[in-house]
């Protein structure tokens, strides 16, 4: 089921990081991981990335796999950089006070499919 | 659909026809597209409206002269309530339409906010029953009204106006290989990336992703070669004594990513491509590279790859991409 991302920050009890960007956006399913070669290789695109990792190569990482948000774990907030190439490229971020496998669970359970994958797919 | 056609399928399948890839790609399409229109660019934006203190006879002639069925009430800008031919058939049989419309309005409405997606408005159409909803803005002036119908005229330009900017698009990518003619056409994008310089990592990649979707590759294709530059770039920034060149080629049927760097090489080749392999920092680590898997999954992106290193000298690494003609720059069928 596809869930639009204001819905996701409800359940994620999270703070957006990047007002200027909308957070109306059609998500279609939701990865974690804190290693970005995981994320480049084992993502599907049009999805949420839910990281412990706020450094700007998240956000590189998030664009070339075509993921439409990012959400923080545990309550991290990202260096100024990170936000720059997120208002660039148009990826809202978000700060949840969850944990990952909390936040992952919370998401799971209200619909959100897992979008792990190959990335020849 | 013809209309024997219809006819047998729903003989088939009764009312229900399943849904095929093709329509769920459709779908899906209409569906990204009611995210990306905003109620503001759907609604009709000169409301007729009323005021709270005029009698009720008064905004029955409204209606009938403007033959509709219900009118937003606004004081001083704000959006005070709705007044309705059912509630004026209230104040008729009480005998009261010379009292105020305030006395006799809606003031429990539901509204929608101009900079919404349509996909609010079409949730609250199918929750509550309703067949218009004034729009407010942000400081919660009345500044339109949106009805079904405007909203699937909507959708319908949007669908026209994305079509039309893919085939200009499309159009100019050819233009390039097929207007200008040599025996053999490549386009070339190059790169210069610094050693260490990890805030701008993926800027380029980021740059060759771009290109090859305005020069017409798919999604798909563009994600591929996306994050086999990225991790071929990653590389360039964690591993090399003085950086490198990230290098695009774009020709018709392929297309070429190749980087270089002048040193300090790699020891032992078929090491490096073992999965796990990393002899990065822990700093690069902390930052979720240096897992040992970016040849891994770069081969996993492109079709080959091939890597030539020499200890001092320097390192190529190219990655090839066979491409479709019906991928990059060409008509869809």
């Amino acid at each position: 089921m596809n869930m639009n991302l204001r819905e996701i920050i409800s359940i994620s009890e999270g703070e957006v990081l990047t007002p200027e960007l909308s957070t109306d956006v059609n998500i279609h399913g939701g990865y974690c991981a804190d290693l970005m070669s995981d994320v480049l290789a084992y993502s599907r695109p049009r999805a949420v990335l839910i990281t412990g990792l706020t450094n700007p190569q998240v956000v590189r990482t998030a664009q070339m796999a075509d993921f439409r948000a990012i959400i923080f774990v545990r309550g991290k907030k990202p260096q100024v950089e990170t936000l720059e190439i997120a208002f660039q490229e148009n990826i809202p971020l978000i700060s949840s006070p969850l944990g990952m496998f909390e936040l992952s669970g919370r998401l799971h359970d209200a619909g959100l499919k897992s979008y792990e994958g190959n990335v020849a797919d | 659909m013809s209309p024997t056609k219809s006819q047998t399928e729903q003989e088939k399948y009764g009312r229900h026809r399943p849904v095929t890839d093709r329509d769920a790609h459709e779908i899906n399409r209409i569906e990204e597209l009611s995210y990306d229109l905003k109620v503001h660019e759907v609604m009709i934006a000169n409301v007729i409206t009323t005021t709270s203190d005029v009698p009720i006879s008064s905004a029955l002639e409204l209606l009938r002269i403007n033959r509709i069925s219900g009118l937003p009430v606004v004081d001083n800008g704000i959006l005070a309530g709705v007044i309705s031919l059912e509630d004026i058939v209230r104040a008729m049989q009480k005998n009261e339409l010379g009292k105020s419309v305030s006395e006799y309005m809606s003031t429990q409405i539901m509204t929608v906010n101009s900079y919404d997606s349509v996909v609010e408005a079409i949730k609250t159409f199918s929750e509550k029953r309703l067949g218009r909803l004034p729009v407010i803005d942000q400081s919660k002036k009345l500044v339109g009204i949106i009805t079904k119908g405007d909203i699937t005229r909507g959708i319908l330009l949007a669908v026209e106006r994305d079509y039309k900017e893919e085939e200009v698009r499309r159009y100019r990518a050819s233009h390039l290989f097929e207007d200008i003619i040599s025996d053999r056409t490549t386009l070339v994008l190059r790169y210069n990336i610094k050693v260490g310089d990890f805030t701008h990592g993926g800027n380029a990649s980021s740059h060759i992703k771009r290109a090859l979707l305005r020069l017409g590759a798919d999604q798909q294709l563009a994600r591929r070669c996306g994050i086999a530059a990225y991790e071929a770039e990653m590389n360039l920034i964690i591993h090399t004594t003085h950086g490198g060149i990230l290098k695009l080629e774009v020709e018709p049927h392929r297309i070429n990513i190749i980087t270089t760097d002048d040193g300090p090489g790699i020891p032992d080749i078929q090491m490096a491509q073992q999965p796990g392999y990393s002899t990065a920092s822990d700093k690069v680590r902390e930052m979720g590279f240096g897992a040992g898997m970016g040849l891994v999954n770069i081969k996993r992106c492109v079709d080959s790859i091939e890597l030539e290193s020499t200890v001092g000298k320097g390192t190529k690494l190219t990655m090839r991409i066979a491409v479709s003609s019906e991928t990059l720059n060409s008509k869809r069928d």
